[in-house]
């Protein structure tokens, strides 16, 4: 059952509305046909086999892969190719299947990093270390500081993030995208590899992260539990096709999504 | 067990984000600045000053400024030499063609003009990385030597091919002997390392790390790639331009072109790998174990063989010691003689106890 | 324009771009097997040169002279694996590379201490001015046998590559390092074999750079001209390397003849950077290399 009311988020509109796409990298075709909309404030959960087109479906979504055909509209506007450091600037965050952090830095540097969008650059005064320079690094270690409360990594904000075990860069990366103050979060396997707790602590922030912030989240997840548990809407994909789209109880029992994991058909 | 943070509260982010947090450093700091600036003046003797300290600091320099590119953000170069010997022939033209220009005005415009030509090389950057990269400075390199030693404008048509510094004067004071040229240099470059500090701490070090770190998701969270490399390309050439004047004004007073030949950007980038990859101190570190290394070299195969030591032999030794040291840095600790520093304090930190 | 005179630069062009190739062949085949760029690839030249010349001027006969130096080569190959590499193993490849920069400094001085850092004449019984003459256009016979060397090393590399259970074994790992190992391919043999073979390469480089420019410390230098070889031909191919060291020769040559002229002259040190310069911002993987795709 999911722990959200359904009715609030499907009057809600719509932020992204991809239609009828196709994608294909030479003759492989890795989406055909998909629709998808994604709704502000919702959990939408991507789903499918391994080789359902899933990744390449989120890196339809953030900009990365530009459809052959088919039109992604973002916030009511027709998207074409843009620069990737420019979907950042769209409001678009996410994190990585294998995570992608600056290991050279502190966690601390690494949340401070994802700011630097927000922040003016002017060589001079950052030279100085004063005016401007001074002032907006102090701002936003303010703001920093803030995420890092939020996901509770007070003791670890220091040390340089190669140290930190598996599941703290995993918080940390999230902590990296949240600093972008983002209006969709994409996350792309975020609990793979977790036990148990570590699973429990990441789903939690999800979820504060969606009701606290009002964040859009599309995630990629291959634990069933935790799909069912949290998102609003799951969307299931199979050889590039969208097989189900739905609430997660409704998506449960059909019976393509069943012969999907299955493998029957 | 002097060596203690407990105790020093920040009360603010300020506080926190000061250059030198803790107050120990401060001291430190301060302390080592009065020496350099006071002590060594009273006590060092003019071999000293202008045969060891005043290359010293120049190569530290250059040094900070590979740190820049290489330590920092990640691209690799391998023609500093050439960036420097922007700066020198830069600066050198400017005062000959327009000589009330005041010499430090020339040695910017030496720095500035080492940027551009920086920049210029750094465009491949956008589309190659690592070794391939490499190359390209390495075409810098030999295109740069290569224009200097055959155009005879950029040496105001000298006939041996060399071109002497003008003199310099500040405030009416002739900048002319060892002790005058120290404090020239020593301010440069300790005005150059705190803004490079300044800079690694603040959006633009932080950016420029992110690029070195993972340069995928720098993007994803919104870094310009092509606008951070251009922007460490240009204030590495910067303050390697800025190097290359002061070594072409201050250390020799004469240059031709092969002063900065590649061998020169070698020993660069050695000092950056041996002090150690994105730190300011170790580009000074690298820099004193390069030029002290030969100095003890020399001293001590003079001892053991009792003179009878030939310098090529020496010379030898010195290029496997070299070798030697930046394989043993590479595989023991990439992070160079700072890191080691650093290590050090943290072990100060606990002394006398063990955790 | 003078045809003959043209052709004469042209042939004259080629036959030093296989000397060109010569040595970036040992670049290739280090690379190719571990992912290395082997700056001392130039020392490595130098020091085998200096080690053969040192046994001939003792009275050894060639071919043990030959000999003598490869088992030298595949010492240096054995240290160089447990020494260098092996504790760089999962390093990024711009560690190793700078490594390698090391290395080449180690074995410079090295090659000059064990033996000396005079220049030696080296007299393979050939006569560096005889030109044959075809035409008007007079072609250096010295160069003629080197480039015959080069083609009879490739040769034999590409029958080692195809026919043998170790060319086989280098092959699988250029072409997958982990597939190689889960296989049973033991990594650090192949990269012994590897260096060792990239030595013996470097000893011909040198025997025939050796003998036309004199053993001395100028042939380390070499190695900067294979570069732009490797960036034009590819640094995976064998026949790209060969190609691209015809390409880098030609060019050079007559660029110097035809455009040097007007620009004061010795531009063949940094030609052939910028034509490699502009062949990386078309074509970033060479000629003939394998298109290297990132994955998000």
């Amino acid at each position: 059952m999911s722990l959200k009311n359904q009715n609030l988020i499907s009057k809600s509109e719509v932020i992204m509305n991809i239609k009828n796409i196709n994608l294909s990298f030479g003759g492989l075709k890795a989406l055909s046909g998909v629709s998808l909309q994604i709704k502000k404030g919702e959990i939408l959960a991507i789903i499918g086999p391994n080789g359902a087109g899933k990744s390449s479906m989120l890196n339809v979504i953030s900009g990365i892969y530009v459809p052959q055909e088919g039109v992604v509209e973002w916030k009511g506007k027709r998207r074409n190719k843009i620069a990737p450091h420019d979907i950042a600037r769209m409001g678009i965050a996410r994190t990585f299947q294998n995570i992608a952090l600056f290991k050279g830095m502190s966690a601390l540097e690494n949340i401070l990093t994802g700011r630097n969008i927000l922040m003016k650059r002017n060589l001079f005064m950052e030279m100085l270390y004063m005016g401007l320079g001074r002032r907006q690094e102090e701002e936003h270690r303010k703001k920093a500081e803030e995420i890092i409360d939020f996901l509770e990594i007070q003791s670890i904000r220091k040390t340089p993030v190669a140290r930190l075990p598996y599941g703290m860069q995993k918080r940390v990366e999230l902590g990296r995208a949240l600093a972008l103050e983002p209006e969709l979060l994409l996350l792309d396997e975020p609990m793979a590899g977790m036990n148990v707790e570590e699973k429990e602590d990441m789903c939690r922030f999800v979820l504060d992260v969606n009701e606290q912030f009002g964040t859009t989240i599309v995630l990629i997840e291959h634990d069933m539990g935790v799909v069912m548990d949290i998102s609003d809407r799951v969307v299931v994909l199979d050889y590039g096709i969208k097989i189900a789209d739905g609430t997660p109880d409704k998506v449960r029992s059909e019976k393509k999504v069943i012969d999907a994991y299955l493998g029957v058909g | 067990m002097f060596y203690r943070e407990a105790g020093q509260f920040k009360t603010s982010y300020k506080k926190d984000q000061a250059i030198l947090p803790i107050f120990q450093d401060k001291i430190a700091m301060v302390a080592m600045l009065l020496f350099c600036f006071i002590v060594i003046p009273l006590f060092a003797n003019d071999y000293w000053l202008a045969s060891i300290l005043v290359p010293f600091l120049a190569l530290s320099l250059a040094a900070l400024g590979l740190n820049v590119l290489t330590g920092y953000a990640g691209q690799i170069s391998l023609g500093t030499a050439a960036f420097m010997a922007v700066g020198a022939f830069a600066s050198f033209n400017l005062q000959v063609r327009i000589p009330e220009i005041p010499f430090l005005v020339a040695f910017l415009w030496g720095g500035l003009c080492a940027a551009g030509v920086g920049i210029l090389f750094g465009l491949p950057s956008l589309r190659i990385k690592g070794f391939y990269l490499a190359v390209a400075t390495l075409a810098a390199q030999f295109f740069i030597e290569w224009l200097f030693t055959h155009f005879d404008w950029f040496t105001n048509y000298s006939t041996s091919g060399v071109i002497t510094a003008p003199p310099m004067t500040l405030l009416g004071f002739a900048i002319d002997n060892p002790l005058s040229k120290y404090f020239l240099v020593l301010s440069i470059v300790v005005i150059c390392a705190f803004f490079v500090r300044n800079l690694a701490r603040s959006e633009i070090g932080r950016a420029w790390m992110a690029v070195r770190d993972m340069d995928i998701a720098a993007e994803a969270i919104g870094i310009n790639l092509m606008k951070t490399k251009l922007l460490a390309f240009g204030v590495s050439s910067f303050l390697c331009g800025l190097a290359g004047a002061l070594w072409a004004y201050v250390v020799l007073g004469t240059v031709e072109p092969q002063a900065f030949d590649i061998a020169r950007s070698f020993e660069i980038l050695f000092m950056v790998v041996i002090g150690g990859l994105g730190s300011v101190s170790g580009a000074f570190l690298g820099a004193g174990f390069m030029i002290l290394l030969p100095i003890l070299l020399n001293n001590l195969g003079s001892l053991i063989t009792g003179g009878t030591i030939s310098t090529e032999t020496i010379a030898h030794i010195e290029y496997m010691v070299f070798g030697a040291f930046i394989i043993f840095f590479l595989i023991v600790e990439p992070n160079g003689l700072a890191r080691l520093w650093q290590i050090g304090k943290e072990k100060l930190r606990l002394w006398p106890f063990p955790y | 324009m003078d045809w003959w005179f043209f052709l004469e630069v042209f042939v004259g062009g080629l036959l030093s771009g296989v000397m060109y190739s010569l040595v970036a062949l040992g670049f290739v085949l280090i690379f190719k097997a571990s992912g290395v760029f082997n700056f001392a690839q130039g020392a490595m030249v130098l020091f085998a040169a200096l080690t053969f010349v040192r046994l001939l001027e003792m009275g050894i006969p060639m071919l043990a002279a030959i000999g003598v130096t490869m088992v030298i080569m595949v010492i240096l190959a054995i240290a160089i694996e447990r020494i260098v590499l092996r504790p760089l193993v999962n390093q990024d490849l711009i560690i190793l590379f700078m490594a390698t920069i090391g290395l080449n400094y180690f074995i410079e001085g090295m090659a000059q201490l064990v033996w000396d850092s005079k220049v030696h004449v080296l007299d393979l019984g050939i006569d560096e001015y005889d030109a044959f003459e075809i035409g008007e256009a007079f072609i250096n016979k010295f160069d003629v046998y080197a480039a015959l060397i080069a083609g009879g090393l490739v040769l034999v590399l590409s029958l080692f590559f195809r026919y043998t259970v170790i060319g086989r074994a280098l092959r699988a790992v250029a072409d997958d390092h982990q597939a190689a190992l889960s296989v049973g391919i033991p990594l650090r043999t192949i990269w012994i074999y590897v260096w060792s073979t990239a030595g013996i390469v470097a000893l011909v480089a040198g025997i025939v750079w050796g003998s036309k420019l004199g053993v001395q410390f100028a042939i380390s230098s070499v190695a900067l001209k294979a570069i732009p070889v490797l960036i034009i031909g590819g640094f995976t191919s064998v026949p790209g390397a060969i190609l691209g060291g015809l390409i880098v020769g030609c060019g050079e040559k007559l660029a110097e003849v035809y455009l040097g002229g007007f620009v004061g002259g010795a531009i063949e040190n940094w030609f052939p950077y910028m034509l490699a310069l502009l062949v990386l911002m078309i074509r970033p993987e060479g000629i003939f290399g394998e298109k290297i795709i990132e994955r998000v």
